[in-house]
């Protein structure tokens, strides 16, 4: 039978999709599956994420007792089922025992009702900081060493209040998990020093028209509190000081980190001053974050210093390799391992993370404010650092659990 | 223009129940049904189960695209109005609606919704003609998805609603690897043979008579408008039968389902696997489904939506048919082969 070209590029594209079946697996090597958004509106953070992650794995040397490391991606779009799929094929075909991530909020909670369906299987946080994947009715085998979206805001609502002297501040944020939990963290202190949110705004992410938005918040609030992430940050806030808007804001973590502060414009005017807090802070002088810094720039394509995913995956997958060396490498009895991941306390670039019987992190926060560098670069200036926060903010827990679910109604303080 | 081709082969032989359905087709049915004894349960649901569903939704598909002439990029809406219809009549974990219906009342009823909303879209695009009716329904699609994504009350908004499970009947829990994979093979092959049978009925002769020319049959005394908004309810039918397994298969649905990354997916689908015949739709899936799947190990985290879009360039230029249209070259080549001197 004679092949003509055509049939042979046919016959190689069809060889190449039944390939992968055959996966190739090295003897002895430790399988951890690394899930972030390497598609859609996240690309960006998930690949920060997994530089993250990789410093933590170049750290040990790609190895760990005596086992190669063999990371296997997979690749979600930031919606709940994406990540729930990405996750299945790691765990169901690739066979890893331990799974990092992932990244954004309402898939981690997604990810924590799958992981009740693999006994077997250690699922341990990438960045993703909603309340209630960890809070509420959490997973056995779901560990988050990365603190939640409430934790990170500790130390802000207080601040404004006293410092600042805000009374009263309106909230623009995103509408899905994450950002409902950024806004119940910081208006849980701010509400309870005495002052008052008289207006939320929950956009869809992506949003590109915020005028309604801007036409909505009061005129006679103090300041803006502002949970938005990436371009829809950049977005609102041109627009905001295009619609001639002057209040003061107040950033969540991710609103004004670097993908927002190197913006061009006049953006940077109304950015300075402007107070946040979260895991990490730009001009953290402590020796194990510069070095940190120093070990991620040897990434490919390294941001000028490691975003918070970066910091929340490096964190992660530090953990995950923390407990495989006491365990000597061996995944076989899942208890064990567990077992060291919930007794795991260590020095991060960050401070001293550990455990709480939810398998919650408790750690350092660091209140900032967007400052003009030397360089005249923006960075985020540390203020403050508020030590050792738990996942109910210092409250007693049956208290906090009565302060009920984190939505777009709950808190609130008119 | 004529996409569709008279299915019947002249040289038919054997016995007449096997001419009946087709050699090809029992052939076919058998290796599907031993299929599970080589598959692995990730091969069995994550690849079969999920690929015999969206499979059926591009059929739906191709049923209007291939017998109507119409293209639609709002079959993943009507999978999403059956996704969320079980989620709200039946049970779902995340304290939003949920009547607790049993599955034998929610599934139909979710199904009618589905064909229901379907022929609603179908009445509005059947006014229009061509490039037309995509951007009509590729206008439904996103207003869906926006809708879906920001109405808490009966959506869910973003995270949607979780805890959907499949039912437990004959003491056979469906969501298991194997009944669910013979529970979407069942499906699909009715549904499959569903369309074959109607293509061929006079209804299905009549669009594609009205598809070929919609003046000339109007001329002649038919309801084209009636016959196509029929259409669109089976379309609907069948997109929303998928729906209801694709929320059992995982277990939840949101916005994300069903946003305007997923409804191009299935018109690729349909587009790769080819719409001259209902096989096309479920060739499209596999190629689909695997390299979705499978790209990132190959090329890794980085690169792995250009190899997938590189491979589907790749089977449009060889083939503008698709993969069926890759079939119907290599057959004359292949008759001629006996005819050739050995090299």
């Amino acid at each position: 039978m004679r092949i003509t070209k055509r049939n042979l590029l046919a016959l190689t594209l069809s060889t190449a999709l039944t390939l992968p079946g055959i996966a190739l697996a090295q003897d002895g090597a430790i399988k951890i599956g690394l899930l972030a958004t390497f598609e859609g509106a996240f690309t960006v953070l998930g690949e920060d994420g997994e530089r993250g992650a990789m410093t933590a794995v170049n750290e040990f040397g790609g190895e760990v007792a005596g086992h190669e490391i063999e990371i296997i991606r997979g690749s979600s779009d930031a919606s709940p089922d994406s990540a729930v799929r990405a996750a299945r094929k790691l765990v169901e075909q690739d066979g890893v025992k331990v799974l990092v991530g992932p990244l954004s909020g309402d898939e981690g909670i997604a990810v924590k009702d799958y992981a009740k369906t693999q006994p077997d299987v250690t699922f341990i946080n990438g960045s993703s900081a909603a309340q209630d994947t960890t809070f509420r009715d959490p997973a056995d085998n779901f560990f988050r060493f990365s603190t939640d979206g409430a934790q990170w805001m500790a130390g802000l609502g207080t601040y404004v209040y006293n410092e600042k002297g805000y009374q009263s501040v309106a909230t623009v944020a995103e509408d899905y998990s994450f950002p409902y939990t950024q806004v119940f963290g910081f208006m849980a202190e701010f509400c309870n020093a005495g002052g008052t949110v008289p207006s939320k705004s929950w956009v869809p992410i992506g949003n590109k028209d915020y005028s309604s938005v801007i036409a909505a918040i009061p005129d006679d609030v103090d300041a803006i509190y502002v949970a938005l992430g990436g371009a829809d940050a950049v977005n609102f806030l041109s627009q905001y000081q295009q619609a001639g808007g002057e209040a003061p804001l107040i950033g969540g973590s991710i609103t004004v980190d670097q993908t927002v502060l190197t913006s061009e414009g006049r953006l940077r005017d109304i950015l300075i001053g402007t107070p946040a807090a979260g895991p990490t802070a730009d001009t953290n002088d402590s020796e194990a974050w510069l070095s940190f810094v120093e070990e991620y720039k040897k990434t490919d394509g390294a941001f000028p210093s490691p975003s918070l995913f970066a910091h929340g995956y490096y964190i992660g997958m530090k953990a995950a390799l923390l407990a495989l060396e006491e365990t000597g490498g061996d995944l076989s009895d899942p208890t064990a391992y567990r077992e060291a991941l919930a007794n795991l306390e260590f020095e991060t670039p960050t401070g001293k993370v550990s455990l709480d019987e939810n398998r919650n992190a408790i750690a350092d926060i660091y209140l900032t404010e967007v400052v003009e560098g030397p360089d005249g670069n923006l960075v985020n200036k540390l203020i403050q650092t508020t030590p050792q926060v738990n996942q109910t903010l210092g409250i007693d827990k049956e208290e906090f659990r009565a302060l009920g679910a984190v939505s777009r109604e709950n808190p609130s303080c008119p | 223009m004529s996409l569709i081709e008279t299915l019947r082969d002249e040289n038919q032989s054997g016995p007449a129940f096997i001419r009946h359905i087709g050699a090809g087709n029992i052939i076919l049915a058998v290796l599907l049904i031993l299929y599970p004894a080589v598959a692995s349960d990730f091969f069995l649901t994550q690849i079969g189960g999920y690929t015999l569903i969206f499979g059926m939704i591009a059929l739906s598909l191709m049923l209007l695209a291939g017998y109507g002439g119409m293209v639609s990029l709002a079959q993943i809406t009507v999978v999403g109005v059956a996704g969320y219809s079980v989620a709200i009549f039946g049970e779902n974990s995340s304290d939003v609606m949920g009547f607790g219906w049993p599955w034998w009342i929610y599934v139909p009823v979710a199904v009618l919704f589905a064909a229901t909303a379907s022929a609603l879209i179908g009445l509005i695009a059947v006014r229009t003609e061509g490039i037309y009716t995509i951007m009509i329904t590729l206008a439904v699609a996103t207003a869906a998805f926006y809708f879906a994504q920001q109405n808490y009350t009966l959506f869910n908004g973003f995270p949607g609603y979780a805890g959907l499970r499949a039912p437990e009947v004959f003491g056979v829990n469906w969501r298991d690897p194997l009944p669910f994979y013979y529970l979407c093979l069942g499906t699909a092959s009715l549904c499959y043979a569903a369309v074959l049978y109607g293509a061929q009925s006079t209804f299905g002769l009549t669009l594609q008579a009205t598809r070929d020319n919609q003046r000339r049959m109007r001329a002649i005394g038919y309801n084209t408008t009636a016959h196509k908004v029929f259409a669109w309810f089976l379309s609907g039918a069948i997109a929303g039968l998928a729906g209801v397994l694709l929320v059992w298969f995982q277990g939840r649905i949101s916005p994300g389902t069903i946003g305007v990354g997923a409804a191009v997916n299935v018109l690729i689908i349909a587009v790769i696997g080819g719409l001259r015949h209902p096989i096309g739709p479920f060739l499209g899936a596999i190629l689909v489904v695997m390299m979705q799947t499978f790209a990132i190990d190959i090329v890794g985290a980085e690169r792995f939506n250009t190899l997938i879009g590189l491979v589907f360039l790749g089977v449009v230029l060889l083939s503008p048919d698709g993969m069926l249209g890759l079939w119907e070259k290599a057959k004359p080549y292949l008759k001629q082969n006996s005819l050739r001197p050995d090299p």
